[in-house]
């Protein structure tokens, strides 16, 4: 390191910290001294001996390399990232897969890793025999098929989805010592690409009286909920695409219902049946489940927009710091409202913010990643950040989201997630 | 039509556009295939709260009892106590404390849900294969094992609509 000629650290501004236990200016990476400071930090990283390292030529750069697949696998040195699967007691597939978040990077999450909840496993759809049927209050009951939908005007979105029970862990009187993933790990990211619901509505001509639309899968769950009209005949689509290709078995194929920002539970899979009517059909799934019970024993139904959320994914619970230095804090936010406004960062417990960087594309309603630059000490910390979105809303402290919801409640739990770095690297949940 | 005319014609058009369902000029190709009542029949199972969609068919908590022996008891416990799956009996008065046990009793908002969810979902493992009589048995059973209906009170199209459940004035709507 003595030929490495080192900038003092007062000589940028950008180097000064912005809040409390060492975090930097945001826009520390994009400038030329981040470079000098990046190349300090990485001294901390060992780097392995390897038989292929310099000097050595790498035997894969000896012979000729694989050939070619028809569908592309990863790296078998990845096969490690994989979602984890909790099955309910005495069922196969009745339960959910989590999102490996701290694993990943970007706002896209990879079709094979986005998470699922299924209420009765997931069926094996012949497409040429899948209908889409709409009836109830039109004029027209009307069938589809995916070989007639895929010929109408698609359109195509990234946006997030989310399990409105995700999250819900941190309800715990004691934090659970689980990764980003087992906490959060119910929300993912795609570009989904589909019909918009209200050109099929307009064919079956939906009538004056009609308010809600009753929506079925094909599962065998037949997984039911009722959606207002006014949602399906504003940003709804029915969904025949996930980042390019079909839509996996696992969510929902041949055609899912999908409403940007709300609650997964609602976005149907395996789509089967649009019933209009003029109330909702009370199902199951929206007074017995994803009801939200309030502390004095009143029920909210129909609570379906997801709440401002962010949460930090490295350093993130079950990682380990390789020794003191720069890091870059990364993380996601969304919001079910729309853009994120912004993201604030805390290393101190959330007594001192400082704005993060927020990565383009910044899109309403789909993951937002943000990073922030970090020069850890090596003592105690508790990292927190903090999302606002384009309506104001700022995300909840944990206490103050108990303080309104009770101790009992499930759904759309959002609070600001703390994670405490200690002196020997270790990361864990806590609350802050 | 003459050119002022046209032009209102245009403006009304836009204005109906721009207020329509769609709002963004988009418009399908019209491939939807008319279905039959025969077919919205056989698939139409969404049962609502004022009784739309029940079907014939009667049952009792006694027969009821009978079909849960047989194919519930597994998963739901004797007499609803619940274990490995939900319970479905009991909890009454725990709803607005730090432990809340929800249950069809305590909790649900309408006693069609019951016939709704246990037609078209239960039991797990051959869902949709209970008659609609056993549905109405099994919706019997459970509400008179909750204390909402008598043990003798059969349970149709036209009884099970009218039964207040005893939580239903909690739940607010969100969405009117």
């Amino acid at each position: 390191m003595t030929n490495l000629e080192r900038t003092p650290e007062a000589a940028s501004p950008l180097l000064e910290p912005v809040a409390g236990n060492g975090l930097l200016h945001r826009r520390l990476f994009l400038t030329g001294s981040a470079a000098l400071v990046g190349a300090a930090g990485l001294e901390f990283m060992s780097v392995r001996p390897a038989a292929a390292a310099p000097p050595e030529v790498p035997v894969w750069m000896k012979t000729p390399g694989a050939g070619m697949s028809p569908y592309g696998t990863r790296s078998r040195y990845e096969e490690g990232v994989v979602r984890a699967v909790g099955a309910t007691s005495g069922t196969v597939g009745t339960g959910a897969s989590r999102t490996p978040l701290e694993r990943l990077e970007g706002i896209i999450t990879p079709g094979a890793l986005h998470f699922e909840r299924h209420h009765n496993g997931i069926p094996d759809i012949d497409p040429a025999e899948h209908r889409l049927l709409i009836h109830g209050l039109v004029d027209r009951p009307l069938m589809f098929d995916l070989e007639s939908l895929s010929r109408y005007p698609l359109v195509s979105r990234i946006q997030f989805l989310e399990c409105s029970g995700n999250s819900g862990a941190n309800n715990a009187p004691q934090a659970p010592q689980q990764s980003a993933s087992g906490i959060h790990g119910l929300v993912s990211c795609s570009e989904w690409t589909g019909v918009p619901l209200g050109v099929l509505l307009e064919e079956a001509g939906v009538r004056r009286t009609a308010r809600w639309i009753v929506a079925e899968g094909a599962d065998a769950a037949a997984m039911s909920r009722s959606i207002p009209k006014l949602k399906a005949l504003d940003d709804a689509i029915v969904a025949i695409y996930q980042n390019g290709e079909r839509l996996r078995p696992g969510n929902g194929y041949p055609m899912r219902l999908f409403l940007p920002g709300w609650e997964g539970n609602a976005c149907v899979k395996w789509l089967r049946r649009l019933q209009v009517t003029a109330e909702p059909a009370m199902t199951k799934d929206e007074t017995s489940k994803y009801s939200d019970l309030m502390p004095d024993g009143k029920a909210l139904l129909f609570t379906f927009p997801m709440g401002v959320k962010s949460v930090i994914t490295s350093p993130s619970g079950g990682l380990s710091m390789r020794g003191p230095g720069l890091y870059q804090i990364s993380g996601i936010a969304w919001s079910g409202a729309g853009r994120i406004r912004s993201v604030e960062v805390s290393a101190d417990g959330g007594r001192t913010f400082a704005a993060a960087a927020l990565e383009d594309p910044v899109l309403p309603k789909a993951l937002t990643r943000f990073r922030m630059p970090w020069r850890w000490d090596g003592g105690a910390a508790v990292l927190q950040s903090r999302a606002i979105d384009e309506t104001g809303a700022v995300q909840p402290t944990r206490q103050a989201l108990l303080a309104e919801r009770g101790a009992a409640f499930r759904y759309h739990y959002h609070a600001i997630q703390s994670w405490e770095v200690s002196p020997e690297g270790g990361v864990r949940n806590v609350y802050a | 039509m003459s050119m002022p005319n046209l032009r209102a014609c245009l403006c009304v058009a836009i204005v109906a556009s721009a207020g329509s369902t769609i709002g963004r000029a988009q418009e399908g190709p019209g491939l939807g295939v008319p279905a039959t009542p025969e077919q919205v029949s056989g698939w139409a199972i969404s049962i609502l709260p004022d009784g739309t969609g029940l079907p014939a068919g009667s049952g009792t908590a006694a027969a009821g009892a009978e079909v849960y022996a047989e194919k519930c008891v597994a998963c739901h416990g004797v007499d609803g106590a619940g274990m490995p799956n939900d319970q479905l009996v009991g909890g009454h008065g725990t709803i607005a404390t730090a432990t809340p046990v929800r249950t069809i009793g305590s909790y649900w908002p309408y006693a069609t849900t019951v016939f709704d969810y246990v037609r078209r979902a239960m039991p797990l493992v051959a869902p949709q294969s209970l008659t609609n009589d056993e549905t109405y048995a099994l919706t019997a059973y459970l509400l008179h094992l909750n204390g909402i209906i008598d043990e003798d009170d059969v349970m149709n199209a036209r009884t099970l609509p009218r039964i207040e459940m005893p939580n239903r004035d909690n739940f607010v709507r969100a969405v009117p």
